[in-house]
C-alpha cells in the first residue's frame, strides 16, 4: 500500500496519459470508423471491397505489431510527428496505430447496428417515397445509433485496454508505470497490481456507465 | 443490406455508380503509386533490403518465433477453455457462495487489461513457473473469463424443456449439466470458442513485453539486424497472423451458418439468442448475430 501512495503523483500521470491516448485514439477510430462503414453499405462495389480489405487486414493483426509498423517501420520512409515532448513521437505513433486499429471494430460495431434494423423500416421509408438521404437521416440512422450504443461500448472498453500495449515503445501511460515500479520496488508486486487493475477498471466502469446511460437516453426517445 | 437501403439502381444512378467507381479507383490507384514511390525513394523497396531480410538464418529465426507464438496461443486456448468451462458452471451453481465469487473472478479478469495480467503475473512467478507459463497464464485468465460468459449463455440458451425433461426423468443437478445441456450447448458455442482463438493467438504478441520469444519479439530482432527492413519484416510476420486469423474467422462464419441453418430445420428458439448474447460481450445481446466478428471488440 505505501508504495502506491508514495508514487500517487507518478501512477497518477500515467492515467492521465492512458486517459490521453483513449481520447485521441477514440476519436480518429470514430471518424474513419464511421467513414470505413459507410464505404462497406455502399452500393459501390469497389468501396466495398476496399472496405471489407481494410477490416480483415487490420482485425487479424496483432495491435503490437501495428504500433511497431507504426513506430519502428514508418520512421524509415519519413513519417516521424511529434507535437511537444508530452506528446512526443511515441505518443503520436501509439495514438494513430490504436487508432486504426480499433477503427476497425468501430466500422463492425457500427454495421451490426445498420443490419439490425428490420429491413421493413427502410422498404416502408422507400414505399412512402423517401429518396435515400431522407430514409437514412429520418428512419435508417436513428434507430441505428440505438442499435450500435452496445457493441460501440465493448469497443471502447477494449480501446481502453488496449492503450496498455503503448508500453511496448515506451509510452509513459498507466501500464509504463507500472512495470517501472515493479523493477523498483519488488517485494511491493500485489499491492501495485491490484491498484493499477483498480485504475484501469475504474475507466472500463466509466465507459460502461457512459454506454448504460446513453442506451438510457436512446430507450426514452422511442 | 444495400438491395435494402437502396432501389435498384436505373440509368441515373449507375451512372452516378460508374462515376464513383472510376473516382475512387483513381484515388486507390494514386495512393498506391505515391506509397511505392516513397518506398522505393527512401531506399525500402530495394531488391538488397529484400535479400537481407530473407536470408535463411532470419527466415528460420522467425519460424521458430511462430512455432513459439502457436505454443503458447495452443496452451492458452485449451486452457482457457477448461477455466471457462468451470467458471461458467460455478456462475450458473445454484449455491451464493459458488456463484458470487465465480462472478466477481470474471468481472474482474475482463476488466483488466491483458498486458497488465501479464507483466504482474510474471513479475510475481516467473521464477516458479517460467515465462511461457507466464504468459499462457495470463492469456488463459483473460479468455477462460470471456468464454465463461460465452459458455454460460450457450448453456442458457438451452431451451427449457430439456433440463425439466431430464429433471423430470430423476437425473441428478451434475448429469443434467454433463449429459444433457453440455453436449447440446457446445454446438452453440462452437464459433465463438473458434473467434476466441484469433484473439487469444493475436495476444500471444504481448508475451513481447516479458522477453518471451514469439515471433513479434523476433520480427523486432531481424528488424534492428537489417538496414530499412522494418517495414517489410514486420508486414511480413502481419501477412502470417492474417492469413492464419483469417482463416479462423472464416471457419467460425461457416459453422455459424451451418448452425443457423440447421436451426432453421428443426426448432428455431435457442441458436440465433445464444451467439448474439455471448457475442455483445459488455453490452446487451442485439438482434444481429456478431459472434464470428462481434466477440472480437479488439482486445
Amino acid at each position: 500500500m505505501q508504495v502506491l501512495i508514495d508514487n500517487f503523483d507518478l501512477i497518477l500521470a500515467g492515467f492521465v496519459k492512458t486517459l490521453w491516448l483513449l481520447l485521441f485514439a477514440g476519436l480518429i477510430a470514430l471518424v474513419l470508423g464511421t467513414v470505413l462503414v459507410a464505404m462497406r453499405v455502399s452500393p459501390v462495389a469497389i468501396m466495398r471491397l476496399t472496405g471489407t480489405a481494410y477490416v480483415n487486414l487490420v482485425r487479424n493483426t496483432p495491435l503490437l505489431l501495428i504500433l511497431f509498423i507504426f513506430s519502428f517501420g514508418l520512421p524509415d520512409v519519413g513519417f516521424a510527428y511529434e507535437v511537444n515532448n508530452y506528446f512526443n513521437f511515441f505518443f503520436i505513433a501509439a495514438t494513430t496505430g490504436l487508432g486504426l486499429y480499433t477503427a476497425a471494430f468501430v466500422c463492425e460495431a457500427l454495421r451490426s447496428g445498420i443490419n439490425s434494423i428490420p429491413v421493413g423500416q427502410a422498404e416502408a421509408a422507400r414505399a412512402i417515397g423517401m429518396p435515400f438521404a431522407q430514409s437514412m437521416r429520418a428512419v435508417i440512422l436513428p434507430q441505428a445509433f440505438r442499435a450500435v450504443v452496445p457493441p460501440l461500448t465493448s469497443t471502447y472498453i477494449a480501446l481502453a485496454k488496449n492503450t496498455s500495449v503503448a508500453l511496448a515503445i515506451g509510452v509513459t501511460e498507466a501500464a509504463f508505470i507500472m512495470k517501472k515500479l515493479n523493477n523498483n520496488y519488488a517485494t511491493a508486486r500485489w499491492p501495485i497490481f491490484f491498484g493499477f487493475a483498480l485504475g484501469y477498471m475504474i475507466i472500463v466502469w466509466g465507459i460502461a456507465a457512459l454506454g448504460a446511460l446513453a442506451e438510457r437516453r436512446g430507450a426514452l426517445q422511442r | 443490406m444495400s438491395a435494402v437501403l437502396f432501389d435498384i439502381p436505373g440509368p441515373r444512378a449507375r451512372r452516378r455508380h460508374l462515376t464513383l467507381t472510376v473516382l475512387f479507383a483513381a484515388l486507390l490507384v494514386a495512393i498506391a503509386w505515391w506509397a511505392v514511390q516513397r518506398l522505393r525513394s527512401e531506399g525500402v523497396l530495394s531488391a538488397e533490403v529484400f535479400n537481407d531480410t530473407f536470408q535463411n538464418t532470419n527466415i528460420q529465426f522467425l519460424l521458430e518465433g511462430f512455432v513459439a507464438t502457436l505454443k503458447a496461443a495452443a496452451l492458452g486456448i485449451l486452457g482457457a477453455i477448461a477455466f471457462g468451462a468451470v467458471f461458467a458452471a460455478g456462475k450458473l451453481s445454484d449455491h451464493r457462495f459458488i456463484r458470487w465469487p465465480c462472478t466477481a473472478v470474471i468481472e474482474f479478469f475482463r476488466a483488466v487489461p491483458v498486458a497488465l495480467l501479464i507483466i504482474g503475473i510474471w513479475f510475481g512467478f516467473k521464477e516458479t513457473i517460467g515465462t511461457l507459463m507466464s504468459v499462457v497464464a495470463a492469456l488463459v485468465l483473460y479468455n477462460g473469463s470471456v468464454l465463461a460468459e460465452v459458455f454460460r449463455a450457450g448453456i442458457n440458451a438451452v431451451p427449457r424443456g430439456q433440463s425439466e425433461a431430464a429433471y423430470a426423468l430423476g437425473m441428478r443437478k451434475s448429469a443434467v449439466m454433463t449429459i444433457i445441456l453440455m453436449p447440446q450447448a457446445v454446438r452453440y458455442m462452437l464459433p465463438a470458442i473458434i473467434s476466441q482463438c484469433v484473439i487469444v493467438l493475436k495476444d500471444t504478441s504481448l508475451g513481447y513485453l516479458v522477453l518471451y520469444d514469439e515471433a513479434v519479439r523476433y520480427a523486432k530482432q531481424v528488424a534492428q539486424f537489417v538496414d530499412n527492413g522494418a517495414l517489410l519484416v514486420y508486414g511480413t510476420v502481419a501477412l502470417v497472423f492474417i492469413v492464419i486469423n483469417y482463416a479462423l474467422s472464416k471457419l467460425a462464419a461457416y459453422l455459424e451458418r451451418r448452425l443457423a441453418e440447421r436451426g432453421q430445420q428443426s426448432t428455431a428458439e435457442a441458436p440465433a439468442s445464444a451467439t448474439a448474447t455471448a457475442g455483445a460481450g459488455a453490452g446487451g445481446g442485439l438482434g444481429a448475430r456478431p459472434v464470428g466478428s462481434g466477440v472480437d471488440t479488439g482486445a
